[in-house]
């Protein structure tokens, strides 16, 4: 027993940092999903010239902590011939898988829970594909129709879309020759350029991969209401479906977190390396600012006394945070903090970009047919990466003849990037073909795959 | 200390994971029990700090070929090959096979050490912080020392992949 407690103690002793950041992530991951989601519904109405959830808190602002209540005291429904064990674990299981490849993540120089794991970009991959183990067999455990097509959909979707995602990230591993997250960001500090300009297709494959990893629409078959209920969610209520909400949101930012750090530059501010454009460190604080001022214009058109307050809170918020973000660039006693403060403001940035962009498709495209689907992943999608991985490996050893470092190396990847365009126009003159010979031969079959 | 914990733990989890795997007649908790033992080797992987080992591991076993058995189970009519006695005409050749198996394990503990030259080589742990990279060393080892082998390896992947299609491709 004394050996036992001993060597809890030397765990403790080297991890206690990373598990009270691990706890704190889990603890607060909920509270971010619930605003992503209210932000999804804002952005929606504003789409769709409404006004989107208003009545709790000024402008909706405490509409998830009342939604997170609402699922937490609603009634725990497991169907009578539902393998429980299984129904149990399966949402567990697709939270779990999320909330740990986020372990793997570097929000700035400073912030990554596992730090300087030699595998690191792979770690996020792998450990967030699991994720899909608790679609399938909650879906299977529910032993309803609706539930197990959602699954089988899923799956064959993610493993469909995995092999195009993996390409991509190897177009943009070949510029590094590291996995480590932390390397993968600073050799695009080193070369001045970010992946997304050099490998340009690589980044538009994994966008849709993406996407379609995530089942989110136009991708969202999985979870169909019009053809499937909520597929593998349908017999999911009260927290465990919250836990399913959760784990895909979680997984958003994941995937955006991954493109953010191999295409986006990770916690770089933009031209980084570009002394004269030093003035764009000012954007954050004065960002937040606007925000502030923007708030406290507001508090007289609000309803209540409380909501007045709340909203001057907010605006308070915002200005501390600007301030937070103005200190280590006037103040040189707060130098240091620099990488860390703003390195973590512009990673959280661009992956609030990459994520609007998904709800933008959401409300622009409407939804794939399921063949459709598997076609554009393995038609188009999977020829397309692995050409671009080629292509990609050609420019480089050009780019190391002719000794090209950083932009220069623009000149020999821009014409891989355009014969990857041809090809990718090619395939789909070939594929248009072929899709008319065969609707013409025979019926679609929706549930292929 | 911490290390043997961990061994111990991932070890005694990867046995009765696999046991629980063979003795369930439901197949969806077998998978499910597979897929544990796969990780707790994953993680005896990580406790030896092979990381390269342990993330590959996840992703072909775990989150490939599993995902695809899972995917296989839930389209096969289960209650069809649940009424079937499986694997009964095999069961003397398994224990043979078993027996033997064990035997030479069995000799490779007792002679390590007593007969010159056979069992296990104890090879010394080199220092935590002083390890090399493990992709780069993994990297280097196949496309260095072991590159035929592994073109080998590809061309008979890539014939499986094309006989593959060409079985799935439906004859019109």
């Amino acid at each position: 027993m004394n050996a036992v407690f001993q060597s809890t103690i030397e765990f403790l002793k080297v991890f206690w940092a990373p598990l009270l950041c691990g706890l704190a992530v889990v603890a607060i991951l909920p509270l971010i999903v619930g605003y992503i989601v209210l932000v999804e519904r804002k952005i929606m109405a504003d789409m769709q010239a409404r006004l989107g959830p208003m009545r709790v808190g000024p402008h909706g602002l405490l509409q998830p902590i009342a939604d997170a209540v609402k699922l937490l005291i609603k009634e725990d429904i497991i169907p009578d011939n539902a393998d429980k064990l299984v129904f149990w674990l399966a949402p567990v299981l697709s939270v779990g898988a999320a909330l740990l490849s986020l372990a793997g993540l570097a929000i700035g120089p400073a912030f990554q829970i596992a730090q300087d794991i030699n595998i690191g970009i792979l770690f996020v991959v792998g450990v967030s594909a699991m994720g899909i183990f608790g679609i399938v067999l909650g879906g299977w455990a529910s032993n309803s129709h609706y539930s197990l097509m959602g699954a089988l959909r899923s799956s064959a979707q993610l493993v469909s879309y995995e092999t195009a995602a993996g390409m991509a990230l190897v177009s943009a591993l070949l510029f590094t020759g590291t996995l480590n997250i932390k390397s993968i960001v600073e050799a695009q500090s080193k070369e001045g350029i970010w992946f997304v300009m050099l490998a340009p297709v690589a980044f538009f494959t994994y966008l849709v991969a993406s996407i379609a990893e995530t089942n989110r629409a136009p991708f969202d078959l999985p979870e169909a209401e019009s053809e499937l209920v909520a597929g593998y969610m349908t017999e999911f209520s009260g927290f465990r479906w919250s836990l399913y909400f959760l784990a895909e949101y979680a997984n958003m930012i994941v995937v955006a977190s991954v493109a953010t750090t191999l295409f986006l530059g990770g916690w770089l501010r933009p031209f980084a390396s570009v002394r004269w454009l030093n003035f764009l460190d000012f954007i954050p604080a004065l960002l937040m600012v606007a925000v502030g001022i923007y708030c406290v214009q507001r508090v007289p058109k609000q309803p209540t006394r409380v909501q007045q307050m709340f909203m001057l809170a907010v605006a308070g918020l915002c200005f501390v945070l600007g301030l937070a973000l103005l200190a280590p660039v006037v103040v040189p006693a707060a130098k240091p903090f620099y990488a860390g403060i703003h390195g973590a403001f512009w990673f959280i940035f661009k992956v609030s970009l990459y994520i609007y962009f998904f709800m933008w498709l959401r409300f622009t495209i409407p939804r794939y047919r399921f063949d459709q689907l598997m076609r554009l992943g393995w038609h188009f999608l999977i020829p397309l990466s692995i050409v671009n991985v080629l292509l990609v490996g050609v420019a480089l050893i050009a780019g190391a003849y002719f000794h090209l470092q950083g932009w220069g190396l623009l000149l020999v990847t821009t014409p891989a990037a355009v014969m990857a365009l041809i090809v990718a126009f090619l395939i789909l003159a070939i594929e248009k073909e072929h899709g008319a010979r065969r609707d013409q031969t025979s019926a679609p079959d929706f549930y292929a795959g | 200390m911490l290390d043997k914990v961990l061994f111990y733990f991932f070890a005694g989890l990867a046995v009765a994971s696999a046991v629980l795997m063979v003795t369930r007649r439901n197949v969806v908790h077998s998978a499910i029990f597979l897929i544990t033992a796969l990780l707790a080797t994953a993680g005896i992987f990580l406790q030896l700090r092979a990381e390269f080992l342990f993330i590959v591991q996840i992703i072909l076993y775990v989150g490939g070929i599993m995902v695809l058995f899972v995917f296989v189970i839930m389209l096969v009519n289960l209650d069809v090959a649940l009424q079937q006695i499986q694997f009964a005409r095999q069961k003397w050749v398994a224990l043979f096979v078993a027996l033997a198996l064990a035997g030479q394990a069995g000799f490779m503990f007792w002679s390590s050490g007593k007969v010159p030259g056979q069992g296990f080589p104890v090879l010394t742990a080199a220092a935590a912080g002083n390890l090399p990279p493990n992709s780069e060393t993994v990297a280097h080892s196949l496309f260095e020392s072991y590159l035929l082998p592994f073109e080998i390896a590809s061309v008979l992947l890539l014939v499986a992949m094309i006989g593959a299609v060409v079985m799935a491709k439906k004859r019109t």
